[in-house]
């Protein structure tokens, strides 16, 4: 298997710069997530290491190897692309057969490999199928299939799942998941998308405007956001992120509501960030007015205000209150994050 | 107000029975007949009408100036003895076969270099275009002064840097005007193979080409694997329309060489024009026109054929 380095790579289209300088370390077997919205260079990151994009400064290695100038067939790498990128005039076999048929391998090893992806996938009854007669999912296997066959050292998915409806994403989801963690292979997924991102990866990189923002296991990102991007990007519903600034011990938001600081708090605070599932309902909380409440069966979102404080909250609990009622919440304190002026974690 | 006998408030205007021709207009038959007559009338008049009249004309012995009889196949028969309707059989194959072979070659290669990304590619592709845009007869006789015996540029020039002591022979006898004949109408044809053909290549995902080259594909294997299998059913309809305009041309010929020297480049459109019009044999005329019409039905055929969706563009599940 491999590990993949990439060191201080940029990429300029013409006079527009997509990547600044991004450092990334993947270790062997590890499932790696490169997320962010959309125009943040993952995917050109990942193009870029499966040799489509040529490198425009910094190298990439892939098992210790510069692979800079190396053409992508012998990178030993295999990707699955967002439309797959079937053949649509070649069957299900012949898609998956094709990069060994190119390499003039023998009938039988091909049928063998072939026969063996098919069944890993489930897709054994449909190798004389042509693209056009599956559905979505079956695409999608199939384009895992065609990736299985060649014994890469390194998969790519670029947002494999994007064309996919939501309960199908979650099934491949957990699919993908699996079949990684049964064929160790180091793989490196793109996706705009932070639960797959979350339910997926060994690690995490978060990116954004050409740059990595964060990067680290999927719990670390969720506890410790570097800064308020994180912190806004990872979680759903979002991070409440309020600006304001230190007054009298306690944090004074723009829009009016005055919240509690965790003790030791530093005084140059300017954004405070809760997450909606860290506000607690208390006898002894803050009076906020009910705008809208959202039950989804297993917790209740709540949007209300504090004066002109727009907040979130997410509680286990039922919430019986209606738009226009108060409701009385507090922040666990322990879950407060803080950050400074510039944005960074204090 | 209250003397309303009705139960219906006064209000309520009484719907009127419709009339004779309202009812006319609401029927679907005649409607139908009433909206496809134009179309039809227009069809019969200037498509049924002339092909009827060309094959009907083709079993008479009618001339210019005299109403002609019926007189069954002799036209044919007439035709079948005669060795210059064989050489214009002849000649209507090759020329449509080595033009077509001439097109779809270089107006593959030009389609295929302008998919890639050059430098003011839309200008190149407006220059590809201007063969086509010059009326035929224009660039007919464009190329009359390039094959001229005397004029001729090419010939000039080969002069003036002392490869040829004489003037090129283009179109003084048989088979060089045949091949000249036939050049000329390969650069007419190519700008409309070609942009044809950049517009189905225009069309075969750039992802698949990615997929490719991480499979391995050489540039030679992604033309043969993905490029070709996925221009095929624009290629068969390019091609069933190129060969039909080939079969049937007409004004390349008759303005360069009008059919000769010596009967050697008559296509069967010329030939039946030359002993129908100038030569006055109408019914003639007609029966070369007609005896077109298996090697047309022939090309169609092929089309059908052809065209006819192959199973990878079936959406349907066929288990």
């Amino acid at each position: 298997m491999a590990t993949v380095s990439v060191r201080s790579v940029r990429k300029n289209f013409g006079s527009t710069a997509i990547l600044h300088g991004v450092d990334v370390e993947i270790a062997d077997g590890e499932f790696v997530v490169l997320v962010g919205p959309s125009g943040c260079g993952k995917s050109t990151l990942l193009r870029m290491i499966a040799g489509l994009e040529n490198i425009t400064g910094g190298e990439i290695a892939i098992s210790g190897r510069v692979v800079n100038t190396v053409p992508p067939k012998d990178r030993d790498i295999a990707m699955v692309f967002q439309n797959y990128a079937l053949y649509p005039h070649m069957t299900v076999r012949e898609n998956m057969a094709f990069s060994m048929k190119l390499a003039k391998a023998p009938a039988d090893i091909m049928e063998q490999e072939v026969r063996r992806a098919a069944r890993i996938l489930g897709l054994e009854h449909l190798l004389d199928r042509y693209p056009r007669q599956l559905s979505g999912g079956q695409r999608q296997r199939v384009a895992m299939g065609r990736a299985i066959v060649r014994h890469p050292q390194v998969f790519l998915f670029d947002e494999p799942l994007s064309n996919l409806d939501a309960k199908l994403r979650v099934q491949m989801r957990t699919e993908i998941r699996e079949l990684q963690q049964r064929l160790g292979t180091t793989t490196i997924y793109v996706t705009h998308d932070q639960i797959e991102a979350m339910t997926m990866a060994d690690q995490i990189v978060v990116m954004n405007g050409g740059r990595i923002e964060q990067t680290g296991r999927p719990l670390e990102l969720y506890d410790r956001p570097a800064n308020i991007f994180v912190a806004g990007f990872i979680g759903s519903p979002a991070m409440n992120l309020i600006p304001g600034e230190v007054a009298d011990g306690a944090f004074r938001a723009q829009g009016g509501a005055v919240l509690p600081l965790p003790p030791g708090a530093p005084s140059r605070v300017a954004t405070y960030g809760i997450r909606p599932e860290h506000l607690v309902l208390a006898e002894d909380g803050i009076p906020a007015t009910i705008v809208v409440v959202e039950p989804t069966g297993s917790e209740t979102q709540v949007s209300m205000r504090i004066g002109d404080t727009p907040l979130t909250g997410a509680f286990r609990e039922r919430v019986a209150g209606r738009p226009g009622e108060t409701l009385r919440v507090k922040p666990d304190l322990s879950l407060v994050h803080l950050f400074g002026p510039d944005g960074r974690r204090l | 107000m209250s003397t309303a006998t009705s139960t219906a408030p006064a209000w309520v205007r009484q719907r009127q029975q419709p009339g004779a021709l309202a009812r006319l207009f609401d029927s679907k038959p005649f409607l139908i007949v009433v909206c496809l007559l134009p179309a039809v009338g227009l069809l019969m008049t200037f498509l049924t009408y002339p092909l009827g009249l060309g094959i009907w004309l083709a079993f008479t012995d009618q001339t210019i100036g005299r109403p002609g009889i019926y007189i069954g196949l002799e036209n044919f028969e007439f035709l079948f003895e005669d060795p210059i309707f064989w050489g214009a059989v002849f000649y209507s194959v090759f020329y449509t076969a080595i033009a077509t072979v001439g097109k779809f070659g270089l107006g593959l290669w030009l389609a295929l270099l302008l998919n890639q990304h050059l430098p003011m590619k839309s200008i190149l592709r407006a220059i590809i275009l201007l063969p086509w845009i010059v009326p035929t007869v224009l660039s007919a006789i464009a190329f009359w002064w390039i094959y001229d015996p005397q004029f001729s540029i090419l010939s000039w020039l080969a002069m003036k840097i002392g490869i040829r002591e004489t003037p090129f022979d283009f179109i003084n006898s048989a088979w060089p005007a045949r091949w000249s004949l036939i050049w000329a109408n390969i650069w007419r044809g190519i700008p409309f193979v070609a942009i044809s053909l950049l517009a189905g290549l225009q069309t075969i995902s750039p992802s698949l080409y990615e997929a490719a080259l991480l499979d391995g594909a050489s540039p030679w294997q992604r033309f043969r694997y993905i490029t070709f299998p996925m221009l095929l059913p624009i290629l068969a309809i390019v091609m069933t329309f190129s060969i039909i305009f080939t079969f049937t041309d007409f004004q390349l010929v008759y303005a360069i060489t009008r059919g000769g020297p010596v009967n050697s480049t008559h296509l069967l459109a010329t030939l039946a024009f030359q002993r129908g019009i100038p030569g006055g044999q109408l019914g003639e005329g007609a029966a070369i026109a007609v005896s077109m019409i298996p090697f047309l039905v022939f090309a169609t055929l092929f089309s059908y054929f052809a065209l006819a969706r192959r199973k990878w563009q079936q959406g349907e599940a066929n288990d």
